[in-house]
């Protein structure tokens, strides 16, 4: 015996129970409350379908609200609590509603609630409080969920009879096979409705398949079909609110598949009739399951209403078990039913049922134009059957109409997919009309939509199915529409005087039944499938405790305070260290590219806006490049290394972007060049040394005279190659120096023993932006902000007069020479800070005629500087702006300059 | 998630795959700028088969064609990237 | 045509609801319309309200393939805002968010309107700043925008992860408290419902099939239901503006994909606003019902196939998840998809096209609903007057070509970048 809770009463269940099985056995009839009226509501399936029994299992972390009482398999000491109740779940409050539900007819709220908007979140927050179903857990999930992939050339859905014969006959022929099942045991269907194959033939078949070396799946669904026969499965390895065994509650699976099986089945149907919602009204073959499969008996005096001749199994099993059958409503004309033993009425309808204390007390049925009653605690309902066609449909297959059965079945399918057994060929049912009133005739149950909510909508012109669906919201609720949309679809055609086909369909989409979003998820939710790349560099610069600045899937050194000091501080510090001494920081993350052969600088010419082929072995120059717009989209430095071999520089941020042009211009554009092009981005580390005694310090590292400025020679440093650049970002004498990443602590080790020595110190990113700000140097996702072209970052100077270049048709479009452009400016403050971002305007409450794009102090003289962009900004140097941020309240008055606000001339980087 | 078949590693998952731009957007370095900017700028975009320039970004990095059918996903071929490619 | 109000639902509570009267009529089509809209979304009926109530046009049509609100309209996420950073693009979306706050009234149907505010999540220092510079931007120009400590944050929205640890830890955010969601759907049949009294023809299954030319001038439009003559003919289709835009032999600055969004299951108020963060690339809410709204990037290629990925929608689970760890023991229920017209600059396209009396709305990339009411008036004007109003005269289609793109993002002209 199992021992389980449902609203803090403790109640025993049976190994193997279902939730629901466990209930009824202890006689819990009364197990959940309707979304918008609050009615009361018992168990009605045994499946994944079932709209009604929704509790919340489990605590903390692992609290799962919705979860069908049908779908969870009864463990020890599981918690259950009922939901969308107040005080309790016999005596709810809410069920008022139930009352008012003649103005709360279907789409209510879109007649009424008139006003402001104000006034309509007033009304608002009640109807939210009103809605929704069980409350989401407040704590961390502490399960983890697994993903995994899988090939197959068969892949069967549905373990019952029919799949698992497939799954045996493709496996024995060497197939790779995966045969699924959403049950926790195989063949369920046969513990219902006992056949010739038996507990031994299910026990040898799964031995068969699995001997073939096929994969079974147990209490996994196959949950959505996507493109080129990819299935993806939810297998379940822990229940609902279950510790799982190793930590890991439920497994996706991507499985692509050679060829897809579908053995799923069909799902019962109900039948629309008043007060068809109560406790106690139970689809028939979920009472035959109750019955045959777990040993519970839900009622013991049954009406049986069918159109069918299943709903026969159902009768015969509850009086096996000792039930008495009060009667069977059967809708066929004589004889159907004759023969059977028991009392059957045909050509006899449900018109409506009553109850007492939630239970069913009575039904009563339409017969021969009669209205006849009896009492009955339980009622089994078979209004035909449902293929479950839902995968077939998420495949792009199309549906046809089949008669006898009254049911859509699988017709072409797009994919390489099967459908067999039950879901292929129906059970033939009597096509029936309900004839009672449609007020209380409820087709979704759980978002409570009666047939007289279809009847407003259509009267109202909402008559096409989407339409329908989406005014009363048939077919949205946890169920997704598997017991009400063919109700649904029966009425609309009868409205409209057609037939089922003509009336439409609404779009089957993945999920087939509703997934854990942790499971979707996976791994992803704790990182949010966002990698972090690890500087090569790393584990010095932790050790020394550093403020770590996040850029893209990088995290670099932002400023290494000592000794108490804020961010702005050790950035001032360390600022000053590279104007008055030398400072040396880690610039591994830029992009880098060596570029080689023949028609290297020919290749070169096309990505870079500027000259290259000019450059002598041994020298660089600063150089940018264009999207094929026109615009500025990165800029960097490029290298001759040797004859034909160039090392091309860029931003860090732009690294994979530069990387895919780079490419994208090889392979598809210049495909005839004899040119190489690699991304070394984290093959070389790199260490930049900058300031006035940067040279000397280089000078002890490789033991000969330094490069001069935008020159670069080979060297070796601690005994490792290396290749120096002498260029410079912060404005003073500077050298890039790059290495093997896997030999690079040893270089920067022995640069920081030399800084040291003379009494630098390293520097971060913050330093870095003060220093270039100052210098007026570009930052791409600053001033290049994938808006502005070289003129209006004054670089057209540079651009390659012999064109040649990405980008060259672009910038000849007229609007980009016209004026009222963006351009950049320094802005240099006459009061106050400058705020970075912060809009430029002529006077309060102007629009902005432009932004500040990076703020900064004067490193050594002090005052805020800033680099901005300015509307014909180059020909308003002189003028006073404000620049102002209403967000953060400060503002600033500042003037436009020129933007360089250290050494225009560029005399440090003489020697 | 589609399949496609890399001419160079085979069948593989669509998630190692980056969809660049359309082969009709391809402007070539030599378009004269009005061209160019047509054709940068406009596109078939039929609701139907199209070729398109993937790349398989995390396999063997390659370029190629696709073509593709934009409503069933049918991929009617997969070519390795290069001059003849394109037309 | 009866009034909606609650004294309305109440005399129906007594008849069963009996009273009310088809929302929009079933016209058959005429033989000709002065203006023919074609795409019955919320942006084309929105535009054949204003021409109505606004120009006071009484001849126009609106053609539907399918059935009205059918395709981004009912398959968006329901935000609405006007958080931009670039001075046309928040200036139209402003423009259409203070209609937003009026729209129940004046339709006279409950859009659901619900200004809960709507935020972008600051993940770093630098984020902060951007955050702020577009802040500022808005507030200069008169729209409402506020920035939010990391404290703030964490007292709006109790269930975000706030933890330092995090991949993205959140440093503070950027509201707009007027933003919010709408009910989409509420928004085609308002809109539909106040045209259908204003006069408007709405003509559900019948499909533009071609353009009736006479000489260079488009005079009217062959369909699945006939030929129907036309003065100006305006395309209101996106997702599919390449597609009957090519009816006219047009090559547009759009392609075509898809973006997916899903939702869970219905549980008790958990969110209380939009939630967006440009770092995670995702965007969540909760709906009246109790779901929880979530969308993400788009399917970043090519696809007319309403049907989403699982990769991209995996992807995008995890990020919400990242930002709402109390998410993970929900179920998704439903997933849905639109197909966007996605621009070469991330902006509308609405104005006039290079042939006679023909006009495009589309371009909408995945933005276009929370500027229904500003796309219809602004396209109304433009359809009615043969001039674009200037909120949407930045927004032409011979701006791409031209050098004068609205790149909120500077990803530039690859849809795919963006």
């Amino acid at each position: 015996m199992i021992t389980f809770s449902f609203d803090g009463k403790s109640y025993t269940a049976r190994e193997g129970d279902t939730l629901a099985a466990a209930l009824l056995r202890n006689g819990v009839g009364l197990v959940g409350r309707s979304f918008k009226y609050h009615r009361p509501r018992g168990i009605m399936t045994a499946g994944v379908e079932e709209p009604n029994a929704l509790v919340t299992i489990g605590e903390g972390g692992r609290t799962e609200p919705n979860t069908r009482a049908t779908d969870v398999f009864v463990y020890e000491g599981l918690v259950a609590k009922s939901q969308n109740r107040w005080p309790n779940l016999s005596f709810d409050v809410g069920s008022v509603l139930g009352l008012a539900a003649p103005a709360l007819s279907a789409g209510f709220y879109y007649k009424t609630f008139f006003g402001s908007a104000k006034k309509w979140m007033f009304y608002e927050y009640f109807i939210r409080k009103a809605a929704g179903l069980g409350n989401a857990p407040t704590q961390t999930d502490p399960d983890r969920f697994s993903q995994r992939a899988a090939f197959c050339d068969l892949l069967v859905i549905g373990a019952g009879p029919a799949g698992m014969q497939a799954a045996v006959e493709a496996a024995e022929v060497g197939k790779r096979v995966i045969l699924v099942e959403q049950d926790n045991i195989l063949a369920p269907s046969l513990l219902r409705d006992p056949q010739a194959q038996d507990a031994a033939w299910i026990k040898a078949t799964a031995e068969r398949i699995r001997a073939a070396g096929g994969r079974i799946l147990t209490r996994t669904t196959a949950s959505g079909y996507w493109e080129h026969d990819l299935v993806t499965l939810t297998q379940r390895i822990a229940e609902p609110g279950q510790i799982p065994p190793h930590n890991v509650a439920q497994c996706l699976w991507h499985v692509r598949a050679g060829h897809v099986i579908l053995a799923t089945g069909s799902i019962e149907r109900p039948m629309a009739f008043a007060h068809n919602d109560r406790p106690g009204v139970m689809l028939s073959q979920a009472v035959r399951t109750y019955v045959q499969r777990f040993g519970v008996v839900p009622g013991k005096r049954a009406v049986i209403a069918t159109n069918n001749d299943d709903a026969y199994k159902t009768a015969q099993a509850l009086k096996d078990a000792g039930a008495h059958i009060v009667a069977i409503i059967d809708a066929r004309p004589a004889p159907a039913g004759a023969g059977s033993g028991f009392r059957v009425y045909n050509n006899a309808v449900p018109l409506s049922t009553k109850g007492a204390r939630h239970c069913l007390k009575s039904v009563t049925a339409l017969v021969d134009d009669k209205t006849v009653s009896w009492d009955a605690d339980l009622m089994a309902v078979s209004g035909g059957f449902t293929p479950v066609v839902h995968l077939h449909m998420q495949a792009g297959g199309t549906l046809d109409w089949n008669e006898h059965a009254q049911a859509f079945v699988p017709a072409a399918s797009r994919q390489n997919v099967t459908t067999i057994g039950g879901a292929a060929d129906p059970q033939a049912i009597f096509k029936m009309v309900p004839v009672s009133s449609p007020k209380k005739s409820f087709i979704d149950f759980q978002n409570d939509v009666t047939l007289a909510d279809v009847d407003l909508a259509w009267a109202e012109g909402y008559r096409s199915v989407e339409h329908l669906k989406r005014y009363t919201t048939l077919g949205m609720a946890t169920d997704q529409g598997k017991l009400s949309n063919m109700a649904a679809l029966g009425r609309l055609a009868e409205k409209q005087g057609v037939a089922i086909p003509e009336a439409g369909l609404t779009t089957f989409r993945p999920p087939y039944t509703p997934v854990t979003m942790g499971l979707i998820a996976g791994a992803g939710a704790k990182d949010a499938g966002a990698h972090i790349r690890r500087l090569a560099l790393y584990d010095l610069h932790a050790a020394k405790n550093p403020i770590w600045q996040p850029l893209g899937y990088w995290f670099r050194p932002r400023a290494y305070p000592t000794g108490g000091e804020t961010l702005a501080q050790a950035a001032l510090r360390e600022a000053k260290a590279v104007r008055n001494n030398v400072g040396m920081t880690d610039v591994s993350t830029l992009a880098k590219f060596e570029i080689s052969g023949p028609d290297a600088a020919a290749f070169l010419e096309i990505i870079c806006a500027t000259t290259v082929s000019k450059l002598a072995v041994g020298r660089g120059r600063y150089t940018f490049m264009l999207r094929e717009d026109g615009v500025v989209f990165d800029d960097g430095t490029v290298w001759r290394l040797d004859e034909n071999r160039y090392l091309l520089t860029s931003s860090t941020g732009g690294a994979d972007r530069m990387a895919t042009h780079i490419s994208y211009v090889r392979q598809v554009l210049c495909p005839q060049m004899r040119v190489s092009a690699v991304n070394v981005q984290e093959h070389y580390a790199g260490i930049a040394v900058a300031g006035p005694k940067a040279k000397s310090v280089l000078a002890t590292l490789i033991g000969e005279e330094p490069p001069r400025h935008m020159s670069t020679v080979p060297a070796s440093i601690a005994g490792v190659p290396v290749i120096i650049l002498a260029a410079s970002y912060s404005g003073e004498r500077a050298f890039e120096i790059y290495v093997d990443a896997s030999q690079a602590e040893a270089v920067w080790a022995a640069c920081e023993t030399q800084v040291n020595e003379v009494g630098g110190a390293l520097y971060g990113l913050e330093a870095m932006e003060f220093l270039r700000i100052e210098k007026g140097h570009l930052v791409v996702g600053g001033e290049v902000d994938g808006r502005m072209t070289p003129h209006d970052l004054a670089l057209d100077k540079m651009l390659n007069k012999a064109g040649g270049y990405v980008g060259a048709s672009g910038l000849a479009r007229p609007a980009l020479a016209e004026t009222r452009r963006r351009q950049l400016v320094g802005l240099e403050a006459i009061e106050g800070d400058i705020p970075e971002g912060a809009m430029l305007v002529t006077q309060e409450g102007a629009s902005p005629v432009g932004h500040v794009s990076a703020a900064a102090f004067r490193i050594i003289e002090g005052g805020s500087v800033a680099l901005g962009q300015l509307t014909d900004g180059f020909a308003r140097h002189g003028e006073e702006l404000i620049a102002t941020s209403p967000t953060r309240g400060q503002k600033a008055r500042v003037r436009v300059v020129v933007p360089h606000f250290y050494d225009a001339a560029g005399e440090r980087y003489r020697d | 998630m589609m399949q496609f078949t890399c001419p160079h590693c085979g069948p593989r998952a669509q998630a190692e795959f980056v969809y660049e731009r359309t082969v009709d957007s391809v402007v070539a370095l030599d378009a004269p700028p009005e061209d160019a900017m047509r054709t940068l700028f406009t596109r078939n975009n039929p609701r139907g088969v199209d070729d398109e320039i993937w790349r398989h970004t995390y396999g063997c990095r390659a370029w190629m064609v696709i073509t593709r059918h934009r409503v069933t996903n049918e991929i009617s071929a997969i070519r390795a990237v290069g001059p003849e490619a394109l037309t | 045509m009866s009034q909606y109000s609650a004294f309305g639902l109440l005399r129906g509570a007594f008849n069963g609801q009996k009273h009310w009267q088809p929302a929009w009529r079933d016209p058959q089509p005429k033989s000709h319309y002065d203006i023919i809209i074609i795409g019955g979304g919320g942006h084309g009926l929105a535009t054949a309200y204003y021409l109505a109530k606004v120009h006071g046009l009484k001849n126009i049509a609106v053609l539907e393939k399918g059935w009205i609100g059918g395709g981004n309209t009912g398959r968006n996420t329901t935000i609405v805002r006007s958080n931009y950073r670039l001075k046309p693009l928040h200036d139209l979306f402003e423009f259409g968010l203070k209609m937003w706050e009026h729209l129940s009234d004046d339709l006279n149907y409950n859009v659901m309107f619900s200004p809960r505010g709507a935020m972008f999540l600051g993940h770093s220092d630098a984020d902060m700043t951007k955050l702020a510079e577009r802040g500022d931007a808005m507030r200069c120009d008169g729209i409402d925008a506020d920035l939010m400590t990391r404290a703030e944050v964490a007292k709006f929205e109790p269930l975000l992860d706030m933890s330092r640890g995090a991949r993205f830890p959140i440093d503070g955010a950027l509201i707009q408290r007027r933003g919010g969601t709408a009910r989409h759907d509420a928004v085609a049949w308002g809109y539909a419902r106040a045209a259908d009294m204003l006069g408007v023809d709405i003509i559900q299954k019948c499909e533009v099939t071609g353009f009736v030319r006479d000489g260079a001038a488009v005079v009217g439009v062959e369909t699945t239901r006939g030929r129907i003559g036309a003065g100006r003919v305006g395309i209101c289709v996106a997702g599919n503006s390449g597609h009957v835009a090519g009816l006219a032999g047009l090559q547009l600055p759009v392609e075509s994909q898809t973006l997916q969004a899903m939702v869970t299951e219905g549980v008790k108020p958990m969110i209380n606003s939009v939630i967006m963060s440009q770092s995670l690339h995702c965007y969540i809410s909760q709906s009246d019902k109790g779901g929880v709204v979530f969308g993400g990037d788009p399917d970043n290629w090519p696809s007319y196939a309403q049907r989403g990925n699982s990769k991209v929608m995996e992807g995008a689970v995890a990020q919400g998840l990242a930002l709402v760890p109390a998410l993970s023991r929900l179920r998704m229920v439903r997933t849905w998809s639109g197909v966007t017209d996605m621009s070469f600059d991330g902006a509308p396209i609405i104005g006039e096209t290079p042939v006679k009396n023909l006009y495009l709305n589309g371009g909408w990339c995945y933005g276009g609903f929370k500027a229904t009411p500003a796309s219809g008036w602004t396209y109304a004007h433009t359809l009615a007057t043969g001039t674009p109003h200037a909120l949407n005269a930045p927004f032409a289609l011979d701006r791409f070509e031209r050098g004068a793109t609205i790149d909120e993002t500077g990803s530039g002209p690859m849809p795919n970048s963006r």
